[in-house]
């Protein structure tokens, strides 16, 4: 499949190597096979380096003063004193630099069932990354699914077609003839904030 | 120096629903009111209006109409013995911000407190014994009945446009309706929302199991309503953007479409946002306060001189105050002495979702409030001693969103992502219904609030410090519900289910969102020794303070608090304008 779009893209945070990382990743997280789209197709990793360029990357909304304690029990939540943009940037370097030594290429260069496999390590925190970058996989993650389905204004769920392949109708915001207990299915396809139909 | 601003007779502070309440019923009083608002304005045509509105990422993941950490926050601890760390990023509760707090992203969910909870120490020791009570535990009588505040669940109920069905009716039993409920006056103000098909199967399966199902009381109207004050509500058109989302129709009961549009056209009120109350000035006595000092948008120090100051923040931000002002003897956990911070409690909740293949629910169409619901394990329902808890839940059925980010669950086994993952959100959205379990969570001699010693916020102030955990007790509650939603799943018989639930082994999480009904710190009661604030919410000791919210819980209702927050607001209003005002002095 062409993805001559994200061939083109000039990321606004990641460098080129770490724009290799995250659609080699974002291709596993939701692969193209299949029915629907992957994440490529969706546009996901456009969403993720918007979002790191922006509010969320820069923890803009969050309590960043110390002291910090990032080895602190997991229930207690977020305790990095990196941004989230400065996670992906460490995390991206240590599991390349990883991959490399103990399969001998880059995570973008390793095949699909290598990249899974350091994918469940990294989820399973198998791989040695300091209690800094503890949250990383689940920030991937996140912002995968996030760039999936949000709308398109950030970026990803291009076209809207994750929202078409799961039958979710988009910002049409008014369902009141559908409001009763028949269960029939809803015919009509999404709408997006800016208007588009798909 | 602060600069000093002209003496006005009332200062709120905070402007959500309470502090809406009280603007408008002292507005009507005759009193000069000036309410200060730390976050942003918020108005329904410019700031909650469609299509912009309709942003899952934006409002319902990125937080966007919740107060950011970064401007304030609070640390967290599981004991004593532990070092709390901030919550630097918003998960377990999301405190509102801005004009309308809460109310503008709230579901609507509109519960009165059962007249047992409202009496809860009494009646446990008169039904079961000393004997059940756990040691640790410190659940207290609010301090006022049911019976009392009665007439003001009906004025909140009333202003708001309730959508629901009375189960009980001056002692009568009502078909339809919830007939565990205390015995209320009149029916809501608007028949129910229509009922969704989840809602339709669990009412049948619970009728069925000889449960008593009925439609949640709904703050999202059925139909065209105009309240009290003049204000005109729509109905719900089902959008599925209500809970961390302004309603785009005027359908959904908040301060902005059931007060403020006629608070604002009051000469005697007036409002400033992005005014952050920094403490209550106390007089030199200590026995009134003189008013307020903020800081304004400018980052201006202000001291604005009042008569009479009402708390109306959020929960813990209202017990934050009280502390950094020296009003009320803070709580030690150690001795179990003082009152300011006591008792902060939680909600225990808990779910399962269950997997149809053949069934469509069209899960984004949803209201805030859309669910049938069986209180036959009430609190007033069961018999603490032989279950070995004290407590209780509502079991229900609702459908209110399906934004895709947040609301996709997933049966059991389904992988997190990759093949499997793109595979099952295929085959399960739309195709899945949730039973869920909305419990009371108890107070507990080392739950409560404090002043931590490290951390402080933007402006040098010592940040809350919350030392909480899930208890024995609760988690034995929440185990019983777990039973009877999974017996009432069987009965339906799904493709497949899968449970959440606490377990004995739970230790508090603060990353999942659970609930915003954190209660407590401030408590109401009818001691002074034990209680922050008398039966009026007003400060045992500063007479012109009053506290309103949720932090008067002396522990928490099975229930979503607001009805009874708006029923507290009403009651303290009452007797500001109808005694205090003529003599102010300590009411109790």
């Amino acid at each position: 499949m062409s993805h001559a779009f994200l061939d083109g893209y000039k990321p606004l945070y990641f460098s080129t190597t770490e724009w290799a990382f995250i659609r080699a990743a974002c291709a596993r997280l939701i692969p193209s096979e299949g029915e629907g789209p992957g994440a490529l197709e969706a546009r996901v990793p456009v969403f993720i380096d918007t979002q790191m360029a922006g509010d969320f990357g820069k923890a803009s909304d969050w309590y960043m003063l110390g002291p910090h304690e990032p080895g602190a029990n997991p229930l207690l939540g977020f305790q990095s004193p990196l941004t989230p943009a400065q996670i992906y940037r460490q995390s991206i370097a240590l599991v390349d630099e990883w991959c490399t030594e103990q399969k001998g290429k880059a995570f973008a260069e390793l095949g699909p069932d290598l990249q899974d496999e350091v994918l469940r390590d990294l989820q399973a925190r198998k791989m040695p990354l300091k209690a800094e970058l503890r949250d990383f996989f689940v920030l991937l993650l996140q912002n995968t699914k996030e760039g999936y389905f949000a709308d398109p204004i950030y970026g990803g769920n291009y076209r809207m077609a994750a929202w078409k392949y799961i039958g979710f109708p988009g910002a049409r915001g008014a369902y009141l003839e559908w409001a009763n207990d028949k269960g029939a299915p809803y015919p009509l396809g999404p709408v997006s904030i800016s208007g588009d139909r798909g | 120096m602060a600069r000093r601003q002209k003496k006005t007779d009332v200062v709120i502070v905070g402007l959500g629903w309470t502090g809406s309440i009280l603007g408008i019923e002292l507005a009507n009083a005759g009193l000069k009111v000036l309410a200060l608002e730390r976050g942003a304005d918020r108005d329904m045509i410019q700031n909650l209006a469609y299509p912009k509105m309709i942003d899952e990422l934006k409002y319902g993941v990125r937080h966007g109409l919740m107060l950011r950490p970064a401007d304030s926050t609070v640390t967290i601890r599981h004991s004593l013995r532990d070092t709390a760390l901030p919550y630097r990023s918003l998960g377990s509760f999301l405190p509102g911000n801005g004009v309308g707090g809460a109310g503008v992203h709230w579901n609507g969910h509109t519960w009165r407190a059962l007249p047992e909870e409202l009496r809860l120490k009494t009646y446990v020791l008169e039904k079961f014994g000393a004997s059940v009570i756990p040691a640790g535990m410190t659940i207290e009588d609010w301090g006022v009945t049911y019976e009392e505040l009665e007439p003001h669940f009906e004025r909140f109920e009333y202003v708001c446009g309730i959508s629901g069905r009375a189960g009980n009716l001056g002692g009568s039993t009502q078909a339809g309706g919830n007939p565990f409920e205390g015995p209320r006056k009149r029916d809501y103000p608007l028949p129910p929302l229509p009922t969704l098909l989840n809602g339709k199967i669990f009412g049948d399966a619970a009728k069925a199991m000889g449960y008593h199902p009925f439609p949640l009381p709904a703050a999202n109207l059925s139909d065209a309503y105009t309240n009290e004050y003049g204000m005109q509500l729509g109905p719900c058109n089902f959008c599925g953007f209500c809970e961390r989302f302004g309603c785009i129709g005027y359908s959904k009961s908040s301060p902005q479409t059931c007060i403020l549009g006629a608070l604002k056209r009051k000469s005697n009120f007036s409002y400033q946002t992005r005014s952050e109350v920094l403490r209550v000035e106390l007089a030199s006595d200590r026995r009134t306060a003189t008013g307020v000092t903020y800081i304004d948008e400018k980052g201006e120090e202000i001291f604005q001189p009042a008569d009479l100051v009402i708390l109306a923040a959020y929960q813990f931000h209202n017990v934050h105050l009280l502390l950094l002002s020296g009003i009320g003897r803070p709580y030690v956990a150690e001795t179990g002495e003082g009152v300011v911070g006591k008792n902060y409690a939680y909600q225990m909740t808990g779910g399962t979702s269950l997997f149809f293949k053949d069934l469509n629910f069209n899960p984004f169409v949803g209201a805030g409030s859309s669910a049938m619901v069986i209180d036959n394990f009430s609190v007033g329902q069961i018999d603490f001693g032989k279950e070995g808890f004290i407590g209780g839940s509502y079991i229900s059925s609702g459908q209110f969103n399906g934004q895709p980010i947040r609301s996709m669950a997933l049966p059991s086994g389904t992988p997190t992502w990759g093949a499997g993952w793109k595979k099952g959100i295929r085959d399960w959205y739309g195709h899945s219904m949730s039973i869920g379990s909305h419990g009371s969570n108890m107070s507990y001699r080392d739950c409560y609030l404090d002043l931590d010693p490290t951390y402080r916020n933007k402006h040098g102030q010592p940040m809350l410090r919350m030392t909480f955990d899930w208890k024995p007790n609760d988690i034995r509650m929440t185990q019983f519900m777990r039973s009877k939603v999974e017996s009432i799943a069987k009965f339906l018989n799904p493709t497949s289910w899968v449970s959440g639930y606490k377990g004995d082994s739970s230790h508090y999480d603060v990353r999942p969102y659970q609930t915003t009904h954190t209660v407590g710190g401030a408590i109401m009661g009818i001691d002074p020794t034990k209680s922050a604030v008398n039966r009026y919410l007003q400060t045992w000791d500063v007479h012109n303070v009053f506290v309103m919210g949720a932090s008067a819980f002396p522990q928490n209702l099975q229930y979503n608090p607001t009805g009874t927050v708006g029923a507290l607001a009403y009651w303290s209003a009452h007797a500001i304008k109808h005694d205090y005002l003529r003599n102010p002095r300590p009411l109790a």
